[in-house]
């Protein structure tokens, strides 16, 4: 038995992997197009971190920071001026210079099947005033706009390469990233090789960056027990005390930038004519039914935040003035009677059938029960409540939102009237002026001012009830050091080393 | 026996048809635009919207979007993934010798164990041997694959740290990785089928030990193994062989949950991902050509048939 047990190792030991300068990182999800212009899903922007810089970054607080663009200027409300850095080029050798930006942005505008176009549509055109220099005029003052280059929008391509790349461009693409683009198995791997000519060589310590994506959250945490990987993204919020009890494994995380939230049907079709759509007090009373506190416990761990806010605490644009409300049943039935409807109330809400989605719709009704409320669940699959929301097949909608750096990127589309994904055409006079006033004011405080206007109507309405703000959770071997944790949740490939 | 094999030959192309018209169609009953998923979180603008139809066709009758997509089919084109824009042939080479390498491997374990272990049970009926085959057969039987999967992934990669937990590694790159990456995913796949042969194989030499032949063979003095091997288990194979076929057509349509818990990037994987990012084009393709690599297995299953029982020659 012995010998056999000994032969058995043999022969593992000769098939175990070899280690070397390998970063190994595991997505949630696989990436799709790797195509500046064209991609959509929030892990190819984990990949493109390491395959394509921008023209400015993020740091841990959000505050924007050169990349690709070392300064930039407004000369007035509708002109940005951008001063590019020296002696940064593709990875086909192609220089970056101004007319690669110029190249690059245009597309974004006028490509048909573009995603970006709708992100810097305030755009009118780029002009290149030197090499270095560029001047993007605008059509209307847009404060968002930098915040959108620091994302797939300011990613600048390679002219010769793209040209030449045509529609495949995104099955082999070539930007000026730390690392270049080497091979992709569709649903298995992504694999990016470092580049010798990157402008910022000294921040890169790795050879090679393999992605791999692994939805199944109990096969993610083995990988990252067993070190078949060193980072992974996303750990859920019960996995977080496994990874703390293993010391080779380490936890960090950041405050997100998305939201979850209960979206109400006011005037979509025939279902908003339900009691609760047509009733602020009846909502308020949802609302007032409903402990965050004990949700986030329950369902997360008591790892995520809870909130009345479409933006986190860390925001900037976080008006402190709005806490989220504890939970008050003496008020929520005095509002019901209030709303002079008969108990209990019935609702329904809309639930992707993901398992933590589920298991918080079912505290919720558990909660809202006690206040006099029928909400039944309807479990649909994902991508079916969408086009389910965007029908105004829906009452309710438990839905959240990956969220966006800039403030405007979670308020603008789900609430000013008739635009994106109001898909509950909430509209309301005050909220949408305020909506435009603080995209278009420069003055961080003049922003603030607007967004506390429109939170003051918001609270009365509820078109939306905030629920929590999720938080990163990366999962890392402890040998992988350098790790930045910023709230996009986008993983930076600079600093990190072995 | 010839104009056997061409009827089922002639029976191939109205089958392939008829399923790319079943595939077709009942993708459309499907609930979720797929225009709405591809568009991510711009699927509030609908000029965005309405270029991902105009573009993918969607904005056609669908009559019209059928025809578009059988007439390339039929120039050997399958179109291309919506999702990330790859051409679903090489989509389908690159899964093809990944869910082919799993399955072989799957198929070889479970005819490893499940035959010998049917032959045995049957051999030594109601003794010890054959109450331990059924036990483990009916372990084999009741086992959820993803529980025991998960529960290997654990023991061995976790704990004991013998092999990678998941991934994959093509033979050609890695001979020893490409097993170390595909052995447990295999063993879960094959230690199910195992037990279905296991059960066939019992029943079939049960019976065949209790013909008059058998009993003949033995008469004649014939060492026992020999009249297990040489007369009874060549009887016995016939079920056997239409089982396996259809095993191994399971395995080679994907074997969705196992390639889901071990990260193999295989046929089961790519057709659940392109289910539910709503990527038909990808969805028809692996269904069409799954349903082409069963048609041949039984093909080859009619065949093997006659090899193994010289009587079915006939005519």
């Amino acid at each position: 038995m012995r010998r056999l047990l000994l032969a058995a190792c043999c022969v593992l030991a000769t098939i175990l992997p070899a280690a070397g300068q390998t970063l190994r990182i595991a997505l949630r999800e696989d990436a799709d197009i790797l195509d500046p212009t064209l991609a959509r899903s929030y892990v190819g922007r984990i990949v493109f971190a390491g395959l394509c810089d921008k023209l400015f970054d993020l740091d841990e607080s959000l505050h924007i920071v050169p990349q690709l663009a070392t300064a930039y200027e407004w000369t007035d409300s509708t002109t940005l001026v951008l001063h590019l850095r020296t002696g940064v080029s593709f990875h086909d050798g192609e220089p970056l210079d101004a007319a690669a930006v110029k190249y690059s942005l245009e597309p974004h505008l006028t490509l048909p099947g573009s995603f970006r176009r709708s992100e810097i549509s305030a755009i009118d055109h780029v002009e290149i005033v030197d090499p270095l220099t560029v001047r993007l005029v605008l059509k209307t003052p847009s404060a968002p706009l930098l915040t959108q280059l620091t994302d797939r929008a300011g990613m600048i391509l390679p002219p010769v390469a793209t040209e030449a790349g045509g529609k495949d461009f995104g099955l082999h693409p070539v930007c000026s990233g730390p690392f270049r683009f080497t091979e992709r198995v569709a649903q298995d791997r992504i694999v990016l090789d470092r580049f010798p000519g990157y402008w910022n060589a000294g921040a890169i310590h790795f050879e090679r960056v393999i992605y791999q994506p692994m939805p199944e959250s109990t096969v993610l945490l083995a990988n990252l027990q067993s070190g078949s990987v060193d980072l992974a993204e996303r750990i859920l919020p019960t996995d977080v005390a496994a990874v703390q009890r293993d010391p080779k494994l380490r936890i960090v995380t950041s405050p997100a930038l998305g939201y979850e939230g209960i979206t109400f049907n006011l005037g979509n079709g025939e279902r908003s004519k339900a009691a609760i759509d047509q009733s602020a007090l009846l909502r308020q009373a949802f609302e007032a039914a409903i402990d965050r506190q004990a949700l986030v416990e329950v369902v997360f761990n008591g790892m995520y935040q809870p909130t009345a806010q479409a933006v986190s605490a860390a925001s900037p644009f976080y008006i402190a003035s709005v806490p989220p409300p504890p939970r008050d049943l003496a008020r929520a039935r005095a509002l019901i009677r209030q709303a002079g409807v008969a108990t209990p109330v019935a609702v329904t809400m809309n639930v992707p059938n993901t398992p933590d989605r589920t298991q918080e719709a079912e505290v919720i009704q558990a909660m809202v029960r006690e206040a006099g409320f029928d909400l039944k669940l309807n479990l649909i699959e994902f991508a079916s409540s969408l086009q389910a929301a965007t029908r105004g097949e829906f009452e309710t909608y438990l839905i959240g939102w990956s969220g966006r750096a800039d403030p405007d990127g979670n308020l603008y589309a789900f609430l000013h009237s008739g635009v994106g994904q109001n898909d509950g055409h909430y509209a309301n006079t005050v909220v949408d002026a305020a909506l435009d006033a603080a995209r278009q004011a420069a003055d961080p405080d003049a922003r603030r001012a607007a967004y506390t206007r429109m939170w003051g109507q918001l609270r009365q309405d509820l078109p939306i009830i905030y629920l929590h703000n999720p938080v990163n959770i990366v999962g890392l071997s402890a040998k992988v050091l350098g790790f930045r944790p910023v709230p996009d949740g986008i993983i930076r490939l600079q600093g990190l080393h072995p | 026996m010839n104009s056997h094999l061409g009827g089922r030959i002639a029976q191939i192309i109205p089958t392939l048809l008829l399923v790319s018209v079943l595939v077709f169609c009942l993708q459309q009953l499907m609930p979720g635009d797929p225009a709405m998923v591809l568009a991510g979180e711009e699927r509030g603008d609908p000029i965005v919207l309405a270029q991902i139809r105009a573009e993918l066709w969607l904005d056609r009758p669908l009559p019209v979007q059928y025809f578009h997509w059988i007439g390339n089919v039929l120039r050997g084109n399958l179109g291309y993934s919506w999702r990330i824009r790859q051409p679903v042939g090489d989509l389908i080479a690159q899964k093809l010798p990944v869910t082919l390498q799993l399955s072989a491997m799957a198929f070889a374990i479970a005819v490893l164990i499940g035959v010998p272990a049917g032959i045995i049970a049957a051999v030594k009926r109601n003794g010890f041997w054959d109450y331990v085959a059924n036990a483990v057969g009916l372990a084999g039987l009741s086992t959820p694959t993803f529980w025991l999967g998960i529960m290997l992934i654990l023991l061995v990669s976790v704990d004991l740290g013998w092999l990678p937990p998941s991934g994959y590694v093509p033979l050609t790159e890695d001979w020893r990785q490409s097993l170390a990456t595909t052995i447990m995913p295999a063993f879960v796949l094959g230690n199910s089928i195992a037990a279905i042969l296991m059960r066939h194989t019992r029943s079939a030499m049960l019976t065949a030990l209790d013909q008059d032949y058998v009993r003949t063979a033995r008469a004649k003095g014939l060492w026992e193994w020999r009249v297990v091997i040489h007369h009874a288990l060549r009887n016995a194979l016939i079920p056997v062989v239409t089982l396996g076929a259809l095993e191994l057509g399971t395995l080679l349509s994907g074997a969705v949950l196992t390639e889901q818990v071990f990260s193999i990037p295989g046929f089961g994987k790519m057709i659940v991902d392109a289910v539910f990012n709503r990527d038909y084009p990808v969805v028809q393709g692996v269904v069409l050509v799954t349903a082409f690599l069963y048609v041949m297995l039984n093909l080859v299953a009619d065949v093997l048939y006659v090899v193994i029982n010289p009587r079915l020659r006939g005519d």
